[in-house]
């Protein structure tokens, strides 16, 4: 195992983790936001109880988002310090612009939000956490935009041996960037919603605090709701802009090898990649691929025996990914308009109420598989068409890498299980009692 | 000139940080000797409160900033000070995560389980701090290439050894006064009481800091050639003879100031002697890495320039505004408060 094998590794597993946290501090510092903002408009106490407890899953879990978001921040000069010098005159701007724009406010006024609940008036109050969730959001923009650099450069030249700055408003507003973040926040928003309808469901199966959770629910449902047609019809937008940019990402998430006209989508495959085909294929809808790339069912795929074996992405697992994730993200369309047919009888719907409840996790798997698409997919490269993944790591011993793995792992490990305890146990509990 | 004013920040960014989150890490190692039971751990825990998230946003800024205008240093400096980093990063890691669930679960074990994760999450980072700075100063073994050849230990070396304790002392007198800034009574005596026990301790340590740095370092070259620069470090002694002073008189806030400028300087007092370096290399001067040979492109560097002066002085007046309206005396209120850790 070398140190770029286990940088990979490392860095992979710490933004899977930190992953796990951000989505839903991205959607759920929203919704505690409309709860409290509906607090101070009709002044029901009621929505000010919805803001403390959904506001407290929001805090444990923001925890470890705040945290985890630094190691990777540091990372990329730890252990990918050739990338760092190479691009660093073009991505590390996004990067320092995103701490001193967005994580310091929210850094900031979460603290005030927590400790400003008899200080501030109603309003103020409300309005900081609003604050956090828009620094959250823009945080998200500017991470996204870097992430997108990396998946589709632009806005610089080659020079001095490395990549240089020359139009800066092009990083932020390439299509790539804005796509990206579009389906990432679409798809958080998706899972804090899909969290507290869950966490409602699960209340509302005990009949505990019925109306307190069918309001949540209601909230959550509408918000999930929306986002999740949005985010279908998005995600092929994001799809075909992945075809233009990133060709060899498209053939390796369709299993696609042979370059041809009117190309295909085969539903399910068993991709072979060592004698480049696959051994199964179940359900092809000819000209689907040619579709969803080019809007037009002739357009000719490049397929990926025409790219040098060296520079394909791994296929089984773009594959699968690529398909985890569209088929939750139908899901969640489907899960959410039947969840609208029922917004006004959810006590009588208790099946419906338990696979709420059980589908907690699947946003998340979606999130993850998506993660893995967009990384794993743009492989060999680190910057796609620029800069190889192995170019790029740190001139560093395999075995300290090792040893910081196995670290990152245990704590990591450790701080996920505290974590996910602490949520269960708070989001049992269920809000404190009304005042008499 | 864009340089020199990247340099500026730089530093100060570092600096800045240093002085606020300072004061966290040094409360936050002392927690077992400044309170005696649950409830003085609390106020431990709720005088850093508000702030500590804030503060440690600076380190991330000075990260980022390192990254934006100097990213060849940012990429030596942090893969050659990889194992020390990852400690830092690990130790803040669990003193952040302490403050959310310390108070979740009301069971004394738990409770003592967190507590000693703010204990080591705040002395590793205070003492690797100052370890690394003192280094960078020095000058770490690295070659033409930017390839460190040396190991974590290379860097536990006498002057090492000294930057980290004087960063570790600095930090727990700053820390002690906070405490007795946000509290009364007896805590407020304990924070006063112990400043002024650890105060000799700074002395002796920045003394020797001064000394060793002469035999270590070439850090006093600037100095000798822009004898002005020697304003730097005797501000640092003045702030921190005045740090004692005002602990004296029980005037918790000129101390804390005090100290705060004692730390600020001290960073200070190394970073003008680098000039023109960021990372000095032991092995050949002409390794070392320095404003010139090291920054981003002129664009980039005035994007960021323009970013820097427009935001960071907003940050700086909400942060202020927030010590400001949370700068009270912490009282039994403050505990009993429902979202208080």
């Amino acid at each position: 195992m070398d140190a770029v094998f286990l940088s990979r590794l490392q860095f992979g597993a710490a933004a899977f983790f930190h992953f796990l946290f951000v989505p839903l501090t991205l959607g759920l510092s929203i919704l505690v936001a409309i709860m409290e903002t509906k607090y101070v408009k009709t002044g029901d106490e009621d929505y000010k109880r919805m803001a403390k407890f959904w506001g407290k899953l929001f805090l444990i879990n923001f925890a470890i988002g705040i945290v985890t978001g630094i190691t990777l921040e540091f990372q990329f000069g730890t252990n990918w310090a050739n990338y760092s010098k190479y691009v660093g005159d073009v991505f590390g701007s996004l990067l320092a612009i995103e701490a001193s724009l967005a994580f310091f406010l929210e850094s900031t006024f979460i603290a005030v939000w927590i400790f400003g609940w008899n200080k501030l008036s109603p309003k103020a109050h409300a309005a900081c956490i609003w604050i956090v969730a828009l620094a959250s959001n823009i945080s998200a923009y500017w991470i996204l935009s870097a992430n997108a650099w990396m998946q589709h450069p632009v806005g610089y030249v080659i020079r001095n041996g490395r990549a240089e700055l020359v139009d800066f408003f092009s990083l932020i507003t390439q299509k790539f960037a804005v796509l990206s973040f579009l389906h990432t926040v679409s798809a958080a928003y998706i899972l804090a919603g899909f969290f507290v309808m869950g966490v409602s469901a699960y209340h509302l199966l005990k009949k505990q605090n019925v109306e307190f959770f069918k309001k949540s629910f209601r909230i959550a449902l509408t918000f999930a709701l929306v986002f999740a047609v949005f985010e279908v019809v998005q995600g092929h937008l994001n799809g075909s802009e992945v075809a233009k940019a990133q060709p060899t990402k498209l053939a390796a998430m369709e299993a696609h090898w042979e370059t041809e006209k009117g190309a295909p989508i085969a539903l399910f495959a068993i991709p072979d990649e060592k004698h480049e085909r696959n051994i199964v294929e179940i359900g092809k809808i000819p000209g689907a691929l040619s579709m969803l790339a080019y809007h037009n069912m002739s357009a000719a795929v490049v397929g990926l025996k025409d790219f040098p074996k060296e520079e394909r992405p791994p296929v089984l697992i773009n594959f699968i990914a690529f398909r985890t994730m569209v088929g939750l993200g139908f899901l969640f369309m489907l899960l959410t308009i039947i969840g609208w047919l029922k917004r006004n009888k959810l006590e009588e719907s208790p099946r419906f109420l338990k696979i709420m409840l059980y589908a907690i996790p699947l946003p998340y798997i979606a999130i993850e598989a998506g993660w893995m698409l967009t990384e794993i997919g743009r492989q060999p490269w680190i910057v796609y068409g620029l800069m190889k993944t192995t170019d790029a790591v740190s001139p560093i011993a395999a075995s300290q890498v090792l040893i910081s793995l196995i670290a990152f792992v245990i704590v990591y490990s450790a701080l996920g299980i505290v974590d996910f305890f602490l949520l269960f146990k708070y989001a049992r509990k269920g809000p404190e009692e009304a005042a008499a | 000139m864009l340089l020199n004013i990247w340099f500026f920040l730089w530093g100060l960014l570092w600096a800045v940080y240093f002085m606020l989150d300072g004061f966290d890490l040094g409360l936050g190692t002392l927690l077992p000797v400044l309170a005696k039971n649950d409830e003085e751990r609390r106020m431990v825990y709720n005088a850093m409160g508000p702030f500590w998230d804030g503060n440690e946003v600076w380190l991330i800024t000075a990260g980022g900033v390192t990254f934006a205008a100097f990213p060849t240093t940012y990429a030596v400096m942090f893969s050659s000070l990889y194992a020390a980093l990852l400690i830092i990063l690990f130790a803040l890691i669990l003193r952040g995560v302490t403050f959310e669930f310390r108070n979740k679960v009301d069971k004394p074990f738990w409770k003592a389980v967190w507590d000693w994760c703010l204990v080591i999450g705040s002395f590793v980072p205070a003492l690797l701090f100052g370890v690394a700075f003192a280094n960078i100063f020095k000058g770490i073994p690295i070659d033409q290439n930017g390839v460190y050849h040396g190991t974590l230990f290379t860097l536990l070396n006498p002057y090492g050894l000294i930057g980290g304790l004087l960063f570790l002392f600095l930090f727990l007198v700053h820390g002690s006064i906070w405490l007795s800034v946000k509290t009364s009574g007896e805590l407020h005596e304990r924070g006063l009481s112990m400043a002024k026990k650890l105060w000799p301790v700074v002395l002796i340590l920045a003394v020797a800091f001064l000394a060793a740095t002469r035999y270590y370092t070439h850090l006093y070259d600037n100095y000798f050639q822009k004898p002005v620069l020697f304003l730097i470090p005797v501000i640092t002694v003045i702030a921190l003879v005045a740090t004692r002073y005002f602990t004296g008189k029980g005037n918790e806030w000129k101390a804390w100031f005090a100290s705060s400028l004692t730390i600020v300087s001290a960073t200070f007092f190394g970073v003008a002697g680098l000039y023109p370096r960021l990372l000095p290399s032991s092995l050949d001067p002409k390794a070392s890495l320095t404003i010139y040979n090291s920054a981003s492109s002129p664009l980039t560097l005035k994007i960021m320039l323009g970013v820097a002066l427009t935001l960071v002085p907003v940050v700086i007046v909400y942060q202020a505004w927030v010590y400001n309206a949370f700068k009270h005396k912490l009282t039994e209120d403050d505990l009993a408060y429902e979202e208080a850790y």
